[in-house]
């Protein structure tokens, strides 16, 4: 067991974890926050993807250790409200199916719009094959991050 | 489209019905209001009630069982208990708007509940399709029974005739004087009314919520990560635990070896779970269960436990062989499940005879969720939070273990992280309840993919052998289609050897082709491992063949595909291969029949909106298939291309006929998702096994479409005034035999195995 001081959705955490305890239990099990999912445990499907240092991760084998001293955002931590453009974009194509899979989609996308903020099909496609969707929202995932680039593009003054 | 002998039901859409007294009641309501308990059709578990009754179904009043309520508070809000489990397919969403719709409430100011497992709410088993098609019009009638109350209620707060009382958008207006009341206002006095016994029904074009696309209850809850999935309920003092479980079904642990799991950080406990009965049926598994202070402590410490297995009878059972079994047996005739005029005679008078044997492997069901649960086990009673599709058979199976009463057991129903039929079972939840006996703690039970993909009840794998006899012209005058796979029944029953014919009723047995000499049959095929219920079920494998083989027809006579398919079909008319009243799925055949003039109509949307004949540059090419299940049809039209060996998808037009469509934009989802699915099992989908076990492990080796390998998908929804019916599954079955038969107009290969692969000889 070792503390490890992480900062999680702006708060700073000191974390009593082993560790090599991947991000995802200690988000999920330690501090109880469940927005994060478990799909496979071996970075294939992206259930877990939350954000550390502005960087789409998968938590479910990331060590907790390797975010010692940086930030985590996780699905909880997006918005106060659920207001970021990819939640409202989300929510007005009606993407989600089940939803299980939804938190790590928007957390990949929303590190992509971060570092691009109009990405074309092929590079929303080359960034969320790592989230799998076994509803099969793929479609609606495509045009939701679209969606939400523009008026990212727009609020921010014209693609700045 | 042709119609031929459909009939409009006598109570159909649009016609101002009665509603029946019998089903509807008023209930005491917490905190005051109106409060209405509707029992739905399939009220009574286990019956198959009529869906849509063309006569008034006797409910004894001592056997009423609500399965929906609606509850309109004093304050205006209203709370409709939805007893359907949401895995995805928007029940929640849809069965609330019906009622909002003729209750003509302010759909913002309607909550959706979730009802806990209990046999109060009616049969709650979520599949088949069936929750709009079993539910719409008798929720229909609960609105407007609602309504009318309220009606009434203002009626007599300001005496006057109810008639010139209407009920509109949350409030009652008084026509004559442009007085109002609101809903909350009038909920009181109108629970203190009786229900009334004659209430219209709105015509189509009076729907508020009805065919328009309403957003998502959950949408919120899902897009900010509150939604509560199996694994997410937290409890004080819960543990959490992972279950080693013998790797082949039937086997069970001899010895176990607990120290090395027990010194792993954060294990608490190891305890033993009996081994499951044979055959399996619903029951746990049996095996080793790790308990820890975290999921991950548990799989660390289940990886490190070390258990001797007795892999018993199953453990030569192996994939490839039992293919190879599966091919002797339907070259050999099997149970005849349909015959109609003498196969054999056509055969030995056709001009051209052509046969052709398809084969699907295993599949597994693969939801992003895997089963999870968090039970509570006490001396007094048990408390199960699951994501569980048939919540009454998980609480009666707790109950059963536990030898308590089912009243001791509750069960609440988290969301469904996907389920396509998987968590129909609840062994997942026995394994949880349990742990949790043991411990006398609260346990959170999480599967690891692994566990998913090795533990799963698979779709079977099968083989089907199709011949037909044609004559002179080239018009199929015989049809033998003889199909092989373990049944699911086997999975309860040790002594089925084959499909039945339930199993066969599900494409086989409906194959709609108009063909004079016509025989379908049952061959061998006993179970080794545990089978069960995938997303459209065996439809998927015969659609496939009957797909596949429609075009094979089509080519050897020089005629267009789609051409030849409607020839197949043949002239709209009424298919009726069952006796008694209803047909496969339940339904009052006389309600719905199986009419082939709409699988006509979606052939023929899908094959206009996909541009069906253009002329495409070598390596493309476009296929067609079309399939009736659940009482839905599906027409598919899939564009590939095959470069270099390598097959794209480039565009599929997938066309429903659904009837009334509830939720328009709801629909197109589901047959995108469908669209997905079927795609995932045509070029993926491959569990296979050796010693009795899955070879697969994860997402690497059992992939599934990722997003960078979605064709454009286009969906066509016939317009329709038909009962509306479902569409959770019927999307799946004709994708794969479309896009086989694409790959055949891009590039003369015949695919006749899935999942598609160009290399195969």
């Amino acid at each position: 067991m070792a503390k490890v001081t992480v900062t999680i959705n702006g708060e700073r955490r000191d974390v009593e974890a082993p560790p090599e305890m991947p991000i995802l239990w200690v988000l999920r099990d330690v501090l109880g926050l469940t927005g994060a999912k478990f799909g496979c445990g071996m970075a294939l499907c992206g259930s877990c993807t939350v954000l550390l240092d502005g960087e789409a991760i998968r938590a479910c084998i990331k060590p907790i250790s390797s975010a010692a001293g940086k930030s985590i955002v996780t699905i909880e931590g997006l918005s106060d409200d659920g207001s970021h453009p990819l939640q409202v974009a989300w929510r007005e194509l009606n993407v989600p199916q089940c939803g299980y899979c939804m938190p790590g989609q928007i957390m990949n996308a929303a590190a992509l719009l971060a570092r691009n903020p109009s990405p074309t099909d092929a590079e929303i496609d080359e960034t969320q094959r790592a989230n799998l969707c076994r509803c099969g929202t793929y479609p609606r995932i495509r045009e939701a991050i679209k969606m939400a680039a523009d008026r990212v593009t727009v609020g921010s003054g014209g693609g700045s | 489209m042709t119609r031929v002998a459909a009939q409009p039901p006598a109570d159909g859409i649009g016609a101002n019905g009665v509603t029946r007294r019998a089903f509807i009641r008023t209930t005491a309501a917490a905190g005051g209001g109106l409060m209405l308990g509707v029992s739905t059709a399939w009220g009574d578990r286990g019956g198959v009630g009529p869906a849509l009754a063309t006569a008034s179904p006797v409910v004894p009043e001592t056997s009423f069982s609500p399965n929906v309520f609606v509850h309109l508070h004093t304050s205006g809000e209203v709370e409709i208990v939805v007893a359907r489990s949401e895995m995805g397919q928007g029940v929640r969403t849809a069965l609330s708007a019906v009622i909002a719709d003729e209750m003509e409430a302010d759909w913002s100011r309607v909550r959706v509940v979730q009802a806990p497992g209990d046999p109060a709410f009616g049969d709650q088993n979520t599949g088949g399709s069936q929750s709009i098609r079993n539910h719409f019009q008798r929720l229909r009638e609960a609105g407007a029974v609602a309504r009318r109350m309220l009606e009434q209620a203002a009626a007599d707060e300001w005496s006057v005739p109810v008639k010139e009382c209407v009920g509109h958008n949350h409030e009652v207006r008084h026509e004559p004087t442009g007085r109002t009341l609101g809903y909350g206002d009038l909920a009181e006095a109108a629970g203190n009314l009786a229900v009334p016994e004659d209430v219209a029904l709105k015509t189509p074009n009076e729907f508020r919520y009805i065919g328009r696309s309403l957003d998502g209850v959950d949408n919120l809850a899902i897009t900010t990560g509150a939604a509560v999935y199996g694994a997410d309920v937290r409890l004080p003092g819960m543990v959490y635990a992972a279950v080693a479980r013998c790797p082949v079904v039937g086997g069970s642990a001899r010895s176990y070896r607990a120290e090395e799991a027990l010194a792993v950080p954060g294990v608490i406990q190891v305890v033993e779970l009996p081994a499951g009965p044979t055959p399996p049926g619903f029951a746990a598994l049996g095996g080793v269960a790790v308990v820890a202070e975290n999921t991950w402590a548990a799989f660390e410490g289940r990886d490190a436990l070390s258990v001797d297995w007795d892999y018993g009878p199953n453990a030569t059972h192996d994939s490839a062989s039992y293919r190879e079994a599966l091919q002797e047996a339907v070259r050999a005739a099997g149970r005849d499940a349909r015959s109609e005029g003498d196969v054999d005679a056509a055969v030995a008078d056709a001009a051209l005879t052509h046969s052709a044997e398809y084969y699907m492997p295993y599949l597994s069901h693969a939801s992003m969720e895997p089963p999870a649960c968090v039970a509570s086990v006490t001396a007094e009673g048990c408390e199960i939070w699951a994501p569980v599709q048939d919540p009454q058979l998980a609480r009666e199976l707790a109950a059963k273990m536990l030898g308590r009463p089912e009243e001791s057991v509750e069960l609440h129903v988290t969301f469904l992280g996907g389920a396509f039929g998987r968590k129909s079972k609840p062994d997942f939840v026995l394994e949880a309840v349990s742990i949790s006996r043991q411990l006398e703690r609260p346990v959170n039970l999480t599967w690891t993919r692994e566990d998913d993909l090795r533990h799963d009840f698979y779709h079977p794998l099968s083989v089907q052998r199709i011949e037909a006899a044609l004559d002179g012209s080239g018009r199929t005058t015989g049809w033998l289609h003889r199909t092989a796979f373990p049944s699911i029944s086997a999975t309860f029953e040790a002594d089925i050897d084959r499909p039945t014919d339930g199993e066969l009723s599900l494409g086989c047995t409906t194959v709609p082709f108009d063909v004079p000499n016509l025989r379908c049959e049952a061959c061998p095929a006993p179970a080794h491992t545990r089978i069960g219920w995938l997303r459209s079920v065996s439809n998927i494998h015969h659609s496939f063949a009957i797909g596949a083989f429609a075009d094979e027809l089509a080519a050897l006579t020089g005629r267009d595909p789609k051409d030849y398919l409607l020839e197949l079909i043949g002239p709209g008319r009424v298919i009726d291969i069952w006796e008694g009243a209803e047909n496969a799925y339940g339904v009052d055949k006389s309600a719905l029949p199986y009419d082939t003039g709409r699988l006509r109509g979606v052939v023929e949307v899908a094959a206009r909106e996909a541009g069906w004949g253009r002329s495409l540059p070598a390596g493309r090419g476009l296929g067609i298939a079309a399939h009736y299940c659940f009482v839905t049809y599906v027409g598919t039209v899939a564009e590939v291309s095959v470069t270099d060996g390598a097959l794209r998808i480039h565009r599929i037009d997938t066309a429903v006929d659904c009837g009334l469509v509830v939720n328009p934009d709801r629909v197109r989802a589901q047959l995108e998702g469908a669209v997905v699915f079927g795609l995932s099992l045509a070029l993926n989908g491959d569990i296979t096994m050796k010693d009795g076990r899955v070879e697969q492990r994860n997402f690497h080796d059992y992939p599934i479409l990722r997003i960078d390998a979605l064709p454009e998908i286009h969906v066509h929804i016939v317009e329709s005034d038909e009962l509306p019916t479902g569409v959770g599954e019927p999307g799946v079955p004709p994708v794969a035999p479309a896009v086989a038969n694409a790959v055949f107009a891009a590039t003369g290969q015949r695919i006749r195995d899935l999942p598609i692969d160009l290399t195969a000889t």
